[in-house]
């Protein structure tokens, strides 16, 4: 499958059993649509873009079959513009701010189309890019996700070479092991890391985890700058009572056992889950636990509807394939028999208004109740990357978060920079890749700087 | 109650909407068929020496996924035997005796028209139709186009046909002449009865870039064609128009081009047509669009007061002048609705790159300002906007008199002094 690197994905994976929500369009779908699109002036959809795709010109392009061209404008701005195609929140996006909505019209099926140029551009290995000539610099970029590869290429085309360090067997960060299948399965993820080293120049180690394989001092001292990109931890675990039985697994592991383990399956007892958590990677979890075939799965969050961080429209979908939501509710203890989970005790919760700040979360008292399910995920965060950033001298956080100068990537250790998860928290691949080549203007510069 | 009867130059029909000779009057029963579903008369696919035709011989322009926006062909004159048409011409009248049947002819001798004019006189047809529009293939030997652009040799033939013929004759116009009025002129003198136009504009309708080859292409070849449908219908509206307003042409019209509806049809009638002929909208959706044509028409003939279809033939041509007698001093402006705009700035590029840059974006919202002080009124920005009725022309009371340019040469050449007509806007943007 790739050529720039060698990897085998199991055959087996239970990411295989879920369809394409957005199948690709056929030729004569795009052209139509393509040719709805009234081609605004200072396109909100543009502008609505973390990387800027000039959206308007590559929908004229593919108007007019060309296609190649269309792909160009996409990836010029967004190296990687196949998977955010995909995978990006096009509803709070570009389509979200499309005019045709204050004319109460479908907006332009923009992720759609985009994933038409751009997939055309893996499926011939289109080669649009060429690298910078030589600077002699070379770049460690830690992690192999969105926001190293963005970060990586931008580099190449400034002439930087590159080398990326993944502790991972795979490539991609979370578009690998993390997306939503109906969204983007693996092999696409890889296919578009493929793509993406075509340009040459970039060195992918594999299994190379930085602190154990290689360690902080020693990439500073080898290379002429650092990015890091390694978006976050482990899942944060549940802290209920009885938590630690087979059953509870926390939501970034079980995606991506889901997606990457060959032969993995949820036993055929399970009938019920619960899934604890009101962000994005909850509501994925649900609906990827709905279209496995699961009965009952239930969203358990300690707010209400209207206070969950994630998408509503992710939601609203979730909901519309079956799944339930518990609102104002609390897991205080996993139940269990002979090591099976058996069910969840609950307490109901209210909300105490902070003056100035988010509502705190109360219990209230003599309201608990069991929830039967027989599987648990706990989507409730996942832990900052602290001890890496630990050994980085002089490196400034906040709240775990690496802190950096937004114009330019740099930390506050000038050979240093950061983008991504790691930086923002956990947004979209969207907000990685530009925050990639955002970095790579910003190492570029330094380099200048050092002459 | 509203009639749309028609008695065009003596034709009888039962309405004016008539398939034009074409591949929809190919046969007698297809011809019965669009009886049937209403239309009143047609004209028989041209008749003439026998041919063979090509395949392919229709291409087509689309226009951002609208298929057929102009359509052309490399078809000759009907390539069935003259004894079964004329047949079936008998044949159809004897069955529908109230619908208009038209044979339409080309031939090249003042025999061979004699003999086939009797011919088509004889087995019924109301009407005959001269054929010196077709612009391909035909005018290769010197017929169709090749007739109608020699307006001399236009009247000539029409003549012949007149002195033979016992019914009524039409003569069909190309419209690829510099001046439609002088064949027109020409048949009108030499005693037709009518005229239709347009018949086909000659064209090129693409080329299959891949293969570097003409379309239609025939093996590895393509050639000229005629260029028809909705695309064509301005060209037709102006020349029908011309000939409307022609003192010289004092005979009823049949208007052609690009019909499609009854709003395109009745826009034929108002300039002069008295009868229209409908082909390529029917090659593209069928006989039963004149179902809508004949309801259409006759709603907005009960809403307009009109109870004949003569009573808004050339409704229109009164207001059809001059450039030089135009208002000068008429003005509008742009003016944007700002609950209907939707942002997507259509007209600010439209100005601003093709017109008089008078709209701007404003920060802190996508609905843009005109500057009416600059505006020149052209209505570019309201053919780009989206949205109906969000950008409309409105008028302004400059208070300034009606001045046109011939009023304005003539009165500087009485030695007047008025002042320079119109709007000044001298911006300059760098």
């Amino acid at each position: 499958m790739a050529i720039n690197f060698e990897i085998d994905l199991p055959e087996e994976r239970l990411e295989g059993q879920l369809p394409d929500h957005k199948p690709p369009m056929t030729a004569h779908e795009v052209v139509a649509e393509a040719n709805r699109c009234l081609y605004c002036f200072d396109a909100p959809c543009t502008a609505a873009c973390p990387t800027s795709v000039d959206v308007p010109e590559f929908i004229r392009q593919l108007s007019t079959e060309n296609i190649e061209g269309a792909a160009k404008t996409i990836l010029q701005s967004n190296i990687l513009g196949y998977s955010c195609a995909r995978v990006c929140p096009v509803d709070v996006l570009c389509e979200g701010s499309c005019v045709y909505h204050q004319l109460n019209e479908k907006p332009i099926a923009i992720g759609r189309l985009q994933r038409h140029a751009t997939e055309f551009a893996l499926d011939t290995g289109l080669r649009i890019f060429t690298p910078g000539p030589d600077s002699g610099r070379r770049v460690a970029l830690i992690g192999a996700g969105p926001a190293s590869l963005a970060c990586a290429f931008e580099l190449r085309l400034l002439g930087h070479s590159c080398v990326l360090f993944e502790a991972r067997p795979t490539p991609g960060g979370l578009n690998t092991n993390g997306i939503a299948p109906y969204k983007l399965p693996a092999a696409d993820a890889i296919r578009e890391v493929d793509h993406l080293l075509d340009i040459g120049g970039i060195e992918l180690r594999m299994g190379a985890a930085v602190g154990t394989e290689v360690t902080i001092g020693e990439l500073l001292q080898d290379f002429d700058a650092v990015f890091v990109g390694v978006g976050l931890g482990l899942d944060t675990p549940l802290s209920a009572a009885g938590a630690e039985v087979e059953g509870v697994v926390g939501a970034v592991e079980w995606i991506e056992r889901m997606k990457l383990e060959g032969g993995y399956t949820i036993p055929g007892r399970i009938r019920s889950v619960a899934v604890i958590g009101g962000g994005n990677s909850a509501l994925d979890v649900v609906r990827e636990m709905v279209e496995l075939g699961i009965e009952n799965v239930t969203l358990v969050y300690r707010r209400d509807e209207a206070g969950m961080p994630g998408y509503g429209h992710e939601w609203v979908k979730a909901k519309q394939w079956g799944a339930r939501g518990l609102w104002n509710t609390l897991p205080s203890a996993v139940l269990s028999e002979n090591g099976a989970v058996t069910g969840l005790r609950c307490v109901k919760t209210r909300l105490v208004a902070n003056e100035g700040g988010r509502a705190s979360v109360e219990t209230i008292a003599g309201s608990e109740f069991e929830l039967q399910c027989e599987m648990v995920v706990a989507a409730i965060g996942q832990s900052k990357l602290t001890e890496l950033f630990g050994a980085i001298p002089g490196l400034e956080l906040d709240g775990g978060k690496v802190v950096i100068d937004v114009l330019s990537g740099q930390t506050a250790n000038e050979k240093v920079f950061a983008g991504g998860d790691c930086v923002n928290g956990g947004k979209e691949v969207v907000n990685a890749a530009h925050d990639g080549k955002v970095a790579a203007r910003g190492i570029d510069a330094y380099f200048k700087s050092l002459q | 109650m509203s009639d749309l009867k028609v008695n065009f130059a003596g034709i009888k029909s039962p309405n004016p909407f008539w398939l034009a000779s074409a591949p929809p009057t190919n046969s007698g029963a297809q011809i019965m068929r669009a009886f049937d579903e209403g239309w009143g008369g047609a004209v028989w696919k041209t008749l003439g020496q026998p041919i063979t035709n090509v395949s392919s011989r229709f291409g087509a322009t689309q226009y951002r996924g609208t298929r057929i926006v102009g359509f052309n062909n490399i078809e000759l004159i009907t390539d069935r035997p003259l004894e079964v048409n004329l047949k079936e011409i008998t044949e159809v009248k004897k069955r529908y005796p109230n619908n208009a049947v038209i044979a339409s002819i080309m031939v090249e001798t003042r025999e061979e028209w004699k003999d086939l004019i009797k011919r088509c006189v004889d087995a019924g047809a109301d009407g005959l139709e001269l054929n010196f529009g077709c612009p391909h293939g035909m005018c290769e030997r010197g017929m169709g186009s090749a007739v109608g652009q020699e307006p001399r040799v236009c009247g000539d033939i029409t003549a012949w046909a007149v002195e033979d013929s016992t019914v009524p004759v039409i003569v069909k116009l190309t419209p690829n002449v510099g001046n439609i009025n002088l064949p027109a002129r020409a048949a009108a003198a030499s005693g037709a009865r009518a005229l239709s136009l347009i018949n086909t504009i000659k064209s090129i309708i693409g080329v299959d870039l891949e293969r570097g080859v003409l379309l239609p292409r025939v093996h590895e070849l393509g050639t000229n064609g005629g260029y028809c449908g909705p695309a064509v219908k301005p060209i037709a509206l102006f020349m029908v128009g011309q000939l409307g307003k022609d003192p010289e042409v004092n005979i009823p019209l049949s208007g052609i081009g690009g019909i499609d509806s009854w709003r395109d049809a009745l826009e034929f009638i108002f300039l002069g047509a008295s009868t229209v002929q409908v082909c390529t909208a029917v090659m593209h959706r069928g006989y039963r669009i004149v179902r809508d044509m004949l309801d259409g028409t006759e709603r907005f003939m009960k809403d307009h007061g009109y109870e004949t279809i003569d009573q808004m033939v050339g409704k229109a041509l009164p207001s059809y002048t001059d450039w030089g007698h135009l208002d000068l001093n008429y003005e509008v402006v742009a003016e944007i609705d700002s609950e209907l705009c939707i942002g997507c700035q259509l007209c600010v590029t439209a100005c601003r790159d093709g017109a008089h840059d008078c709209i701007s974006t404003v920060e802190g919202t996508r609905v843009p300002v005109v500057d009416v002080e600059q505006c020149i009124g052209c209505n570019l920005c309201h053919h780009v906007c989206p949205v109906p009725e969000c950008l409309e022309m409105v008028e302004v009371d400059n208070g300034k008199e009606p001045m046109s340019w011939k009023a304005y040469e003539a009165a500087l050449a009485r030695g007047e002094n008025p002042p320079h007509p119109g709007k000044s806007t001298h911006q300059t943007h760098f």
